[in-house]
This record gives structure tokens, C-alpha cells and sequence, in this order.
């Protein structure tokens, strides 16, 4: 028999010592490593100790039936993304069903058929895989939380209309820093900046969406909804200024350049989802407000002021945070002037 | 002489999936552990504890299909049934012709195996 693409760990748990045999003898003929666990309690055991790509469950078992192993795995946070394939007799289908309806991924039939066995075994190892390519991808732009919500919620979001906060990032004389020091260099710098400000929008539950070059775009308030959307991308803003403090302390003490940074914001309506294929989807908004927001972060340039954020933007901060009015101006492409305000703390 | 309990196409099949050299630890595996199931149902009946009986008949029927003899594989469905509806005195016969039934389809996994 051919061996499986890639191999994966696989636990079958079955009481049946004839359906064990077998199942881990055909499994294992695909090339996979199959361990074996004679009910419940032990497969528990077996699947908090080390961890497993799949699970094929029987579902009568003394001690702890399928049913509860579906139940267990569900309300464990480490095992709840581990794919079950149910294996049971053909007479039971009625309550293989409730087991799909539950969380189960998939069912099998006994005596296996071995054609059969395999199809289901690659599918739900290939969507495992696919799934945790996915959250790692997630996990980069992301916080956890918003990586598991993007995952609970599915790929399936189409386009729709969010309320929140847009803001666009970029290091103001970067160009002449990297015609000026070693490569090597000059990406150590844009690593250790890029941690830095992941860690101050992350804190205020942003999502980074886009990074190019130097510059990077955060929205605040989607996917995951949150009221005060604006409020926290100004202190994440804030909070990345005075990483940066800290920052070119840093790189002062080691010689090398430092940096300035301007940051623009706006908020409002507009449209999130994903875009890309099925295997690399990154979460985006579009709209005005985020060509706002981009346009704003340009004219940090010319107010000489390191956050600018709109109007929307200002009204939605609480009293301790002063911003001051800049005064409507007529950026390109816009047909009215828009108010602008300088953060100042 | 050809079996006449076990459904050759099933077993050809299973033959085919796993090997001529499994089959036979498989066939030991079956014969080891029927008899073990016998013992748990007729133990049950004792006791008068359906689920027990109902879990064994259950693995029988299921071990019993795997092999293509699927007469005795019914039997062990109806058995499973009565547990399940905990009807343990309406057995009757049925477990002894099963146990009758085991012992022919033991002989020809035994041929077959050799």
C-alpha cells in the first residue's frame, strides 16, 4: 500500500481488541503512528499527555463512552481543535449522527473498508493541517484572541460592514537609514520596531492586517467587536511612541540610527473580511475611512507631529487623553477638508 | 471443503487489506477472545446484568461481520437487541446456538488460517 502524504500521530480508541488490531494495522500500513487506548478514561489520559492529529473514537465503551470523550475533548481548550472520526457499526448510525452534530469531523463504519479508511484519514489530517497552517499564519498578525475568534468564526465571512478603527504606521526618515547602515542591519532594526509595535496594538486588542516595507495597518474593533475601538488605538498608539522612546535609547547606546515614526488614524464605517484563497487568507478592511487613515498618516510628515487621528476618532477619546485641533485639510482625492487633531497626550 | 459460514468475499477483502501475515494474528486474536465473550454473556445471565450482556454480544456481532461470517453475526445482533431492551428472558435458545454456531465458524477460520 502507498504511504500517506504526510504521516501524522493518530489515537485510536476502541474496546474491541479485533477493531483495535485492525485499525491500527491499516493506519499504520498508510504510514501513520498509531497509538491505542482501550476506553475512554485511558484515551483522556493518553490525549492530555502528548499531542495527537487524530482521534478514531468508538462509541460503546465501558467506563467512558465515546459520547463522553466527544464531550471532554470539547471543553478542553488544548484538545477541542483535534479532529474524531467515529467508528462504529452500521447499525448505529443514529447515533453516529448525534456525534457529528456534536463536534465529531467525520465517521467510519465497521467492518472498515479500507479505501474508505484512508480518504477520511487524509481528509481530516490535510484539514488539520490547514487549520493550524492558518492560526500560525493568524497567530503572526494577531493576538490569540482574535486568531481563535478568526478560527471559530470560519472562513466562510463574506464582506460586511464593521464600525471601527483604522490605523496606518510608518517610519518617517527610514529611506536614508537603509542606504546608510549594513542590510543586516537595517532588518534587525525593522524586527526588533515591528515587535515593539505589535506588542503596544496587541495589548489594546488590534490586529495587524498589513505590513509593507516599513509601514504597517492595524484595525481596531473587527473582527472582534469592541465599543471603545477608538480610545484603544490611540493609547496603542501612544504606547508605541513611547516604546520607541525606549527603543532609540537603545539603538543610541549601540551607535546606530534612530527613528520617528508617524502614526494616522480614523474611524468609522467600513468593510472587513477576508481576502486571499483557502490557504493564505488575511483579514482586511477597506473603505474611505481606511484611505483616510493612510492619508492622515502621510501628513504627519508636514504637521511635524507624530499622531494625527480625524475628528470621529477625537470625539470618541475620554477627557484625559488632550488632542489638539489642527484644522480642516483638503487631502488628494477627498472633495471636502477634513478636521484633523494632534494627539498630545 | 469450503467454508459455509464465512462469506469468502469478506474474507478475501480483509485478507487483501491487511496481509496474509496479519490475518492469521487477527484469526488468533478472534478465537482468543470469543470465547472470553461467551463466558461474559452467559456470566451476565446470571446476574441478570444487561449491559454487560448487551456489550458482549455487541463486540461478538461486530468481530463476527469483520470475518464474513455473518450468520453468526446476526445472531449475535439479535442477542444485542434483547440486552439492549433488557429482555434477557426472552433468550431462550439463542445463546447456546450460538455458542453452537461459534465452534463451526471457529473450525473454518482455523482452515483458513492454515
Amino acid at each position: 500500500m502507498m504511504a500517506a502524504r504526510e504521516p501524522g500521530h493518530l489515537l485510536v480508541v476502541d474496546d474491541n481488541r479485533v477493531n483495535r488490531l485492525l485499525l491500527a494495522h491499516g493506519l499504520e500500513q498508510q504510514g501513520h503512528e498509531v497509538a491505542l487506548a482501550e476506553d475512554g478514561k485511558i484515551a483522556m489520559d493518553m490525549l492530555r499527555d502528548k499531542p495527537f492529529d487524530l482521534v478514531l473514537l468508538d462509541i460503546d465503551m465501558p467506563r467512558m463512552d465515546g459520547f463522553q470523550v466527544l464531550e471532554a475533548m470539547l471543553q478542553d481548550s488544548n484538545l477541542h481543535d483535534v479532529p474524531v472520526i467515529m467508528t462504529s457499526a452500521s447499525d448505529e448510525l443514529d447515533r453516529v449522527v448525534k456525534c457529528i452534530e456534536m463536534g465529531a469531523e467525520d465517521f467510519l463504519t465497521k467492518p472498515l473498508n479500507p479505501i474508505l479508511l484512508r480518504a477520511r484519514v487524509n481528509a481530516s489530517l490535510e484539514k488539520k493541517r490547514l487549520r493550524d497552517q492558518q492560526l500560525k499564519l493568524f497567530r503572526t498578525f494577531a493576538t490569540p484572541e482574535v486568531a481563535e475568534e478568526l478560527m471559530k468564526s470560519g472562513f466562510a465571512l463574506g464582506g460586511k460592514y464593521v464600525d471601527a478603527t483604522a490605523m496606518f504606521a510608518d517610519i518617517r526618515s527610514f529611506t536614508t537609514i537603509a542606504e546608510s547602515q549594513e542590510p543586516a542591519v537595517t532588518i534587525e532594526l525593522l524586527n526588533n520596531y515591528f515587535a515593539l509595535m505589535f506588542d503596544a496594538i496587541a495589548s489594546y486588542g488590534g490586529t495587524v492586517n498589513q505590513m509593507v516595507g516599513d509601514g504597517l495597518m492595524a484595525v481596531f474593533g473587527a473582527p472582534i467587536t469592541m465599543e471603545d475601538h477608538r480610545e484603544r488605538a490611540v493609547r496603542a498608539a501612544l504606547d508605541m511612541v513611547d516604546n520607541l522612546v525606549v527603543f532609540n535609547a537603545e539603538q543610541a547606546a549601540l551607535n546606530r540610527s534612530q527613528v520617528n515614526i508617524g502614526i494616522g488614524i480614523a474611524s468609522g464605517q467600513m468593510i472587513a473580511g477576508y481576502t486571499g484563497t483557502q490557504h493564505r487568507a488575511t483579514y482586511t478592511c477597506v473603505g474611505d475611512t481606511v484611505n483616510l487613515a493612510s492619508r492622515i498618516e502621510a501628513h504627519t510628515k508636514i504637521a511635524g507631529r507624530p499622531i494625527l487621528i480625524d475628528e470621529h476618532t477625537c470625539n470618541g477619546l475620554p477627557e484625559n487623553i488632550a488632542a489638539e485641533s489642527l484644522g480642516p485639510v483638503l487631502f488628494k482625492g477627498k472633495l471636502q477638508p477634513v478636521n484633523i487633531f494632534g494627539v498630545t497626550r | 471443503m469450503p467454508p459455509t459460514e464465512i462469506d469468502m468475499t469478506t474474507f478475501e477483502e480483509l485478507k487483501q487489506m491487511s496481509g496474509a501475515d496479519f490475518i492469521g494474528e487477527l484469526i488468533d486474536t478472534y478465537l482468543e477472545d470469543a470465547p472470553q465473550l461467551i463466558k461474559n454473556m452467559k456470566s451476565s445471565l446470571t446476574t441478570n446484568d444487561a449491559e454487560v450482556f448487551r456489550r458482549a454480544a455487541h463486540s461478538f456481532k461486530s468481530n463476527s461481520a469483520t470475518f464474513g461470517a455473518n450468520r453468526l453475526s446476526m445472531l449475535a445482533k439479535e442477542l444485542e437487541v434483547l440486552g439492549k431492551e433488557n429482555k434477557l428472558n426472552e433468550i431462550g435458545g439463542r445463546l447456546d446456538s450460538l455458542e453452537e454456531l461459534y465452534g463451526i465458524v471457529a473450525k473454518e477460520l482455523k482452515e483458513l488460517h492454515e
